[in-house]
């Protein structure tokens, strides 16, 4: 690795963790309802979209009700975009005259975005209309942005609040979320991408003459180049920004209209950890601790910064069936080296190694680099990152709720075996909660694994594998577990558009969803119904470093556990075959 | 349930309007408002053609030009209507036979070249339209396109120079030389 590697690194841990306590204490007021710096400018907005869509602002809703809400929209949701493609060739905006996409493909991706998870079957340059990106999928990457946040709130409610039934208004919280935070910081980073280079344009593919001709797969002469553009840089900013990772084109932020500088790389690298991170300092600002909120940022932070470690080390070493070729892999001032298969020039080894692990760890699943050519063990911490759950800063919302499932266990396992009643942030944690934290944690186990085992089985699962051996195994582990947490990102050689993946990832994505957000806001409920306890000589004391290392070492033996037969079929095995 | 229905359904209309329409007209707008050229794809054109994007490569395979990255792009190389890269893992056989061809094709375009063989130069890039090659897949190059083009080593030195653009603000990303800018330049030359 070159030294200044090691520098980009510190610069992007760094400005991510300097940005949490702005944008962090920014949003507890955004959601808290108090005057903040856009008040005036986006006040009149919000009152706006309350007025037209029948909101009542100061309404309180129970959990059941909170939950109703967000499964009646994400259900208008669904429909509307599954219609938007269908009808996408009748509909204007449309220069590439695509037809309608077909039906498994469209439930598929209609679900993708509004479960937050960007999963593509498709490629977005040669399937979706200007107006299905525009007003379809980019629409739900705000809103399901929202809907995570909103969940979010509503169960940093239940931890502050004591002796009441309700846990917030679900409409409320999702228009502060989209008109406060996501739209401001969206517009900012389109900009600043479009000076980089990110294209954001109406007027179709451009026809450029090749410098020297090529042949086609048919041993045509091509003297043309074809160059696809369209109104990318907006949808490349909320996809960033709103964890969701569905790109414009289909490489995603590997293209280089999509991402074509180093800087235009750093800031969305910074775009996928942002909010996420901050929103630990607004759960900690909200549920007036604060020092609860940084003990889990801290813990978030040292299993990113291992997990980074060791998937950067292994990309840097290179492959070593190259090596054997003789290809020199190694670093130095005029290469960076390393694997490059599926990775850019301008990123490099190491900022290809670095994405993908924040891609991962948040729910994000953007790419810059493939991660099917992936080393073997450096394919393998996307692949766990995901696994654990996406709890390490995570999805925007979803990411702190599933952490704080994990802190309820960690809380609660402490205290049977030190013989303290389990509590958290003045709340006893007893057996619904416990039920429900259980099932927020298993379903997406249960997900990735059944979801594998089932593809392996069937013919119609086996036939999608791209490459042989044990790769072609942790193609389908690495499906699943990207669907069955919400992640979104690929192993892409596997051929999923068919029926029987659209089919079967469309389920895991909506089960793994809903069945953490439903055990979420029941927790909120029960939680905001409790007396508050006052803190005792009895009490666990949960922002300390012990119960840090602790809180780590539940996620590590989850994840561990569930997980390492699976892992050992693919790129393990793969691993030791190599040597 | 019913006014809550209704609600949702409003919500996402409004929202569609806000989030779909209007704030990407305001990005359009100030993009090519601001930053015109790279708001269109960045074009390099001369006399009233477009002769390609200063961000996406394109394939070359004569000796008198530098050669970049692999591409694996459906039905052409560098394929920009639709980008892809080959996903390879790291242990297909498929991979090797790739890396042992573009080993052998730039040793029969070149066959004295005894320097180490930059890893760039033999790989498949992840977009299959990557513009750039690093400085060492550019210097391993420098005395095929002289001698193609009978330049003396030192001017095409110069020119890869001229081409390369180190770390972005001295900090972000690695070295690079642009491959179609630099070719562009070389015919220029002659």
């Amino acid at each position: 690795m070159n030294p200044g590697d090691y520098l980009q690194i510190i610069i992007y841990i760094g400005a991510l963790l300097l940005l949490v306590k702005p944008l962090g204490s920014y949003m507890a007021k955004v959601f808290q309802g108090e005057r903040n710096v856009l008040s005036r400018a986006i006040g009149p907005l919000e009152r706006f979209v309350y007025r037209i869509s029948g909101i009542r602002s100061d309404e309180e809703m129970s959990w059941k009700t909170y939950a109703m809400a967000m499964m009646l929209f994400t259900l208008a949701g669904l429909v509307s975009l599954y219609a938007i493609e269908r009808l996408q060739a009748i509909l204007p905006l449309n220069p590439q005259n695509l037809g309608a996409v077909n039906p498994d493909l469209a439930f598929n991706t209609s679900t993708s975005f509004n479960t937050n998870t960007n999963w593509q079957s498709y490629g977005g340059e040669t399937t979706m209309s200007y107006l299905t990106q525009m007003a379809g999928l980019m629409v739900h990457q705000f809103l399901s942005a929202a809907v995570g946040i909103a969940v979010l709130l509503a169960l940093i409610r239940g931890f502050a609040r004591h002796s009441v039934k309700t846990i917030g208004n679900f409409w409320v919280d999702a228009t502060r979320a989209v008109l406060y935070v996501l739209i401001p910081l969206s517009l900012i980073l389109a900009i600043l991408l479009v000076s980089q280079g990110v294209v954001q344009t109406f007027s179709g593919p451009k026809t450029a003459d090749l410098l020297q001709s090529t042949l086609d797969a048919n041993g045509q002469v091509v003297t043309r180049q074809t160059i696809a553009t369209g109104p990318a840089a907006a949808m490349v900013a909320i996809k960033q920004l709103g964890t969701n990772g569905g790109g414009f084109f289909n490489v995603n932020s590997a293209h280089p209209f999509e991402n074509p500088t180093p800087f235009s790389n750093f800031l969305e690298m910074l775009a996928i950890l942002v909010i996420p991170a901050a929103l630990c300092y607004t759960f900690g600002k909200m549920a007036g601790d604060t020092r609860q909120g940084w003990l889990i940022l801290g813990v978030m932070t040292v299993i990113f910064v291992a997990m980074v470690s060791v998937c950067i080390w292994s990309e840097q070493s290179g492959n070593p069936a190259l090596a054997k070729l003789g290809v020199d892999q190694t670093a130095s001032s005029i290469q960076s080296g390393g694997n490059m298969e599926g990775k850019e020039v301008r990123f490099g080894s190491v900022n290809s190694a670095l994405w993908a692990v924040a891609t991962t760890s948040a729910s994000n699943g953007s790419v810059n680099s493939m991660h099917d050519s992936f080393t073997t063990i450096g394919g393998l911490i996307p692949m766990w990152m995901m696994q654990l759950g996406e709890v390490v800063y995570g999805g925007a919302g979803s990411g702190l709720y599933g952490m704080l499932a994990f802190v309820i266990i960690a809380v609660f396992i402490a205290g049977l075996m030190i013989g303290r009643t389990p509590e958290y942030l003045g709340k006893k944690i007893e057996a619904f909660e416990m039920k429900m934290a259980s099932l927020m944690v298993l379903i997406p186990v249960l997900l990735v694994l059944f979801g594998t085992a089932l593809a392996v089985t069937l013919t119609a699962g086996k036939t999608a594998v791209f490459n042989p051996g044990p790769h072609g195994f942790s193609e389908v582990l690495y499906a699943f577990s990207s669907t069955g947490n919400n992640n979104g990102s690929a192993f892409a050689g596997l051929g999923t558009n068919t029926f029987f993946y659209n089919i079967a990832l469309a389920t895991a994505m909506l089960f793994a969803r809903y069945w953490l957000a439903v055990p979420a806001l029941a927790i909120a409920g029960s939680l905001a119904q409790k007396k508050s306890v006052p803190v005792s000589s009895g009490t666990l004391p949960t922002h300390t470093p012990l119960f840090g290392g602790w809180l780590i070492g539940v996620i590590a033996i989850v994840g561990a556990l569930s997980f390492f037969p699976a892992l050992s079929l693919g790129p393990i095995a793969e691993r030791l075959m190599m040597r | 349930m019913l006014r809550q229905l209704k609600t949702a359904v409003l919500f996402l209309l409004v929202f569609t309007v806000i989030t779909g329409v209007i704030y990407p007209l305001i990005v359009t707008g100030a993009a090519q408002a601001f930053f015109h050229s790279q708001a269109n794809g960045s074009l390099i054109e001369a006399n009233g053609t477009i002769q390609g994007s200063a961000l996406i490569g394109q394939p070359f395979s004569d000796p008198r030009y530098f050669w970049g990255r692999l591409s694996s792009t459906p039905d052409y190389p560098f394929n920009a209507s639709a980008s892809q890269g080959s996903n390879y893992g790291p242990s297909d056989p498929a991979l090797l036979a790739a890396v042992q061809a573009r080993m052998d094709a730039l040793k029969a375009a070149d066959p004295a070249n005894t320097l180490p063989v930059p890893v760039d130069l033999v790989t498949a890039s992840g977009s299959g339209l990557d513009p750039n090659i690093s400085v060492a897949a550019a210097e391993y190059q420098v005395a095929r396109v002289a001698r193609e083009r009978s330049l003396s080593v030192d001017s095409v030195t110069n020119l890869v120079k001229k081409y390369t653009s180190g770390r972005q603000f001295l900090i972000f990303g690695e070295p690079r030389v642009n491959v179609l800018e630099l070719n562009l330049a070389l015919d220029k030359l002659e």
